[in-house]
């Protein structure tokens, strides 16, 4: 559904992605593994278009993605979830909300607010609160609410267990399995390697922007000298 | 007691137009993070617009159909200038856009002269409002109670666009996070023309508002411009109960300071802010501004380096050439070259706070007119010689910059300019209404140099030797442990902190030292002239400093001067002609468009493409 082939990104001057390619398959979770500086935001940040790729293409769904506006590309279909949760801190809840809806989309769930608030329990209490004076674990649950609002069909994510209490680790790993069942592509990236065993079909590593492996997290197991290369402890 | 509730009606009434334009330049502001400093040209058009349309459209229906057409038609014009302008120009350094809103105020400055003539136009009645009404006894016109009514619908009508249509929604989620926005699917750029076009009508709609109480004329443009952004500043960017409440508070200070202590108005405004902002920084209602928190983060800074041998050499020989000129050169020639030279200087000043210090001033004239202004002081009142005056009134400019620096410190960003605005017209107006000392309006006049300085060609070689000292010197201080300092606390303020650099004074020496400079090339302005007027104080003067060094090139070390002399060049030889502004505003916003990077880093740019020269080469 989504391929990436042989992209190379810069910031300023610095080489961030070499070559890198990934293929993220209809239904599948693919999880991004690599430490700190590999790479892995920018991968996203790629496929979004808000890091410019100088070469190499982006596909999804068919079409050539890389080179449009990041509006454009989610208006395909494809969902952001930020790392750093980027939620719109002077807007309420459902405000956040309101900036991330999208008219429904052929192939993927549409999603209301009231469905999110199932989803999400603890944003329904507070719909009517500033962003602001969310805790950390409720903002990251906004975020993703909110890209949801968009009725993606493919959902990038940036370290959705960052910084986050573990309760809210296992929150998030219950509902990227849901969203899943429910026939959501995902690319998530991620550190923490117990949180891709939970979520994913198959796991990437990059190390300096490359790639280093690609396939299941069986196959990953199976190779505990690739985790201790790439992977911290 | 009755008049004073009078007076208060009065100055309600005043602040309509005000808030009408300066919530346009605050929304503009909040989502597109342009100062648009075109927006008093929008205002002074629409009040144009609707002047003329008053004149086709008959009764009450046509009088205020006219009004509201202006607004629309302003508001077209706005999208115009945002697509056509600014848009090309949103991913350039920041606040580079500034300098393409300069551009549009001298094009319509001179459209409006060539389409409506340099006549004041006298604003029409408002049929069926001719009158007065009695309030406790007070005659209150009865327009000013129409636009009492008025002012609360419209803020009521933004109020409601902003926080319950979805439209609202986007535009504050955009002005928190724009890029954000955008990966979820909002386009930007259309919420950008839309949010500048409805800024655009607010202030065409102020404009035509105001026609009964003021009508149109060609210096509208400016003078809205000051009080404006000290409402927008006093209230908070971004914040229309800000605007709202600043407008009234000014309005009917004005009115009071007009009848109490008519020799003040013009300073008591700025007082009011700089008040305001010393005990609330950003404003009444603002938030802190944290500059390219997301979405707009530019190139990294590259590293500047002495000249090398070659540019030297280069440099050299175009000196060696300039003091020639004496030789083969016209006395015209000469008059000019002096003239360049000296904004050379000050240009070269303010590129120093600018692009070293990454301390951007609007009011920089404050210390090129101040220094001219103690040069002049001295020899007027106290008979003193000419060579003192030209010791003293770098050493005046300078302290007065470390005085206004002390406090606009305080602040960053675009509070910090607007601020170093306010101090610079607050100079100007005390210049402007101390008659007794300054002159006033009539300025002072014969300021000459000594009897050894008198000829032409002296004097050119003077300047010669003092302004190309001045700018090595400034360069100089750019390469040095100073310097060092400075641009550490630019690029990062904490971590400069972190290594022991004291980054507040470093800053405030900067801005001395700037001052300093900048007060230098006023003293060898008006000795250079034999007169001085506050229109070398004016915001017009600070203004001319910010384009050139922004077209020069911020960050490029030569970007000051090279963009000075280009410049002034071009300006003079364009001054010629009748619509010299409509010509220099265009080729602005074409320089804008086409070198993004300043004349000096696009050139680089273009050279180390074509591999003429190596990347980081000077």
């Amino acid at each position: 559904m989504l391929e990436v082939s042989k992209i190379n990104s810069f910031y300023g001057k610095a080489h961030v992605l070499r070559d890198l390619s990934i293929s993220v398959p209809k239904g599948q979770v693919v999880a991004l593994l690599g430490r700190n500086g590999a790479g892995k935001s920018t991968t996203l940040k790629s496929v979004m278009q808000i890091v410019q790729t100088m070469s190499g293409e982006i596909t999804f769904a068919g079409t050539k993605i890389s080179g449009l506006m990041p509006h454009k590309i989610a208006k395909l279909g494809l969902g952001y979830v930020p790392e750093d949760r980027r939620i719109f801190t002077d807007l309420t809840v459902l405000e956040n909300l309101i900036v991330g809806m999208q008219p429904p989309r052929e192939g993927a769930a549409t999603w209301t607010q009231d469905m999110l608030f199932d989803l999400f329990p603890n944003l329904a209490e507070r719909r009517n609160n500033r962003g602001k004076a969310l805790s950390g674990g409720e903002q990251q649950m906004l975020t993703i609410a909110r890209t949801l609002m968009g009725n993606p069909s493919f959902v990038l994510f940036d370290e959705p267990s960052e910084g986050v209490a573990p309760v809210i680790v296992e929150q998030m790993a219950q509902v990227i399995t849901q969203l899943k069942s429910e026939g959501l592509t995902i690319l998530l990236s991620e550190q923490n390697l117990h949180f891709a065993k939970v979520v994913a079909d198959r796991a990437v590593i990059i190390e300096s922007g490359e790639q280093k492996f690609d396939g299941t997290l069986a196959e990953l197991e199976a190779h505990p000298e690739v985790r201790d290369a790439y992977l911290a402890a | 007691m009755e008049f004073f509730v009078a007076q208060i009606l009065t100055g309600l009434a005043n602040a309509s137009s005000l808030f009408l334009v300066a919530c346009g330049l605050s929304l503009i502001f909040g989502v597109t993070r342009i100062v648009n400093f075109a927006h008093g040209s929008l205002y002074m058009i629409g009040a144009y617009v609707g002047y003329s349309l008053i004149q086709v459209l008959p009764g009450v229906v046509g009088f205020w159909g006219a009004i509201l057409l202006a607004g629309i038609v302003v508001g077209i014009i706005g999208v115009l200038i945002e697509m056509l302008v600014l848009r090309p120009v949103y991913k350039a350094p920041e606040l580079f856009q500034l300098v393409a809103t300069f551009g549009v105020i001298l094009v319509i400055q001179d459209l409006a002269l060539i389409i409506w003539g340099p006549e004041d136009l006298l604003g029409p009645r408002s049929p069926g409002l001719r009158g007065v009404v009695r309030i406790m006894g007070e005659p209150i016109p009865k327009y000013d109670l129409a636009l009492l009514v008025i002012t609360p619908f419209v803020a009521l009508s933004l109020w409601y666009l902003m926080t319950k249509t979805r439209l609202g929604v986007l535009v504050r989620a955009a002005t928190q996070d724009r890029e954000m926005v955008g990966a979820l699917g909002v386009n930007q750029a259309w919420l950008f023309t839309g949010v500048f076009g409805l800024g655009a009508a607010l202030a065409g709609l102020g404009g035509a508002l105001q026609l009964p109480k003021g009508g149109a004329d060609l210096l509208m443009d400016f003078n809205i411009l000051t009080p404006v952004f000290v409402v927008v500043v006093i209230g908070g960017m971004g914040s229309l109960p800000g605007a709202y409440l600043a407008a009234i508070i000014i309005s009917v200070l004005n009115v009071f300071g007009v009848t109490y202590v008519p020799q003040s108005t013009l300073v008591l405004m700025f007082i009011v802010m700089i008040v305001v902002l010393m005990v609330r920084p950003y404003g009444l209602f603002g938030r802190e501004e944290v500059a390219g928190e997301h979405g707009q983060v530019g190139e990294p800074e590259r590293p500047i380096k002495p000249a090398s041998n070659k540019a030297r050499m280069i440099v050299g020989a175009g000196l060696f050439l300039l003091a020639l000129l004496p030789i083969f050169g016209s006395s015209f020639s000469l008059v000019l070259a002096t003239d360049v030279l000296i904004f050379c200087l000050f240009a070269a000043s303010l590129h120093f706070l600018l692009g070293t210090g990454g301390l951007v001033s609007f009011g920089h004239a404050a210390y090129y007119g101040g220094g001219a202004y103690v040069a002049a002081l001295l020899v007027t009142h106290a008979n003193t010689p000419m060579e003192l005056a030209f010791l003293l009134a770098p050493l005046g400019a300078g302290l007065a910059a470390l005085a206004i620096g002390w406090v606009c410190l305080r602040l960053t960003g675009v509070y910090f300019a607007m601020l170093t605005l306010a101090f610079a017209q607050l100079i100007w107006s005390l210049v402007f209404q101390w008659g007794d000392v300054t002159g006033g309006d009539d300025g002072l006049l014969n300021i000459w140099p000594a009897e050894w300085l008198k000829s032409t060609s002296t004097y050119f070689y003077f300047t010669l030797i003092l302004a190309v000292s001045g700018i090595i010197l400034l360069r100089h201080i750019a390469h040095s442990p100073f310097g060092y300092a400075l641009r550490a606390a630019r690029d990062s303020k904490r971590q400069a902190e972190a290594m022991g650099i004291d980054t507040a004074r470093v800053q405030l020496f900067a801005f001395g030292f700037a001052g300093l400079m900048g007060g230098l090339a006023g003293a060898l302005f008006v000795f250079a002239k034999g007169s001085v007027f506050p229109n070398e104080l004016e915001i017009a003067r600070s203004f001319d400093a910010l384009i050139v060094v922004f077209l020069g090139g911020v960050k490029t070390l030569a970007g000051g001067v090279v963009g000075a002399g280009f410049f002034k060049g071009i300006e003079e030889t364009l001054l010629r002609f009748e619509y010299w502004r409509l010509l220099m505003g265009l080729l602005i916003i074409f320089v804008v468009i086409a070198a993004p990077n300043g004349v000096v880093g696009s050139l680089r740019k273009g050279l180390e493409r074509s591999g003429l020269i190596k990347a980081g080469d000077q």
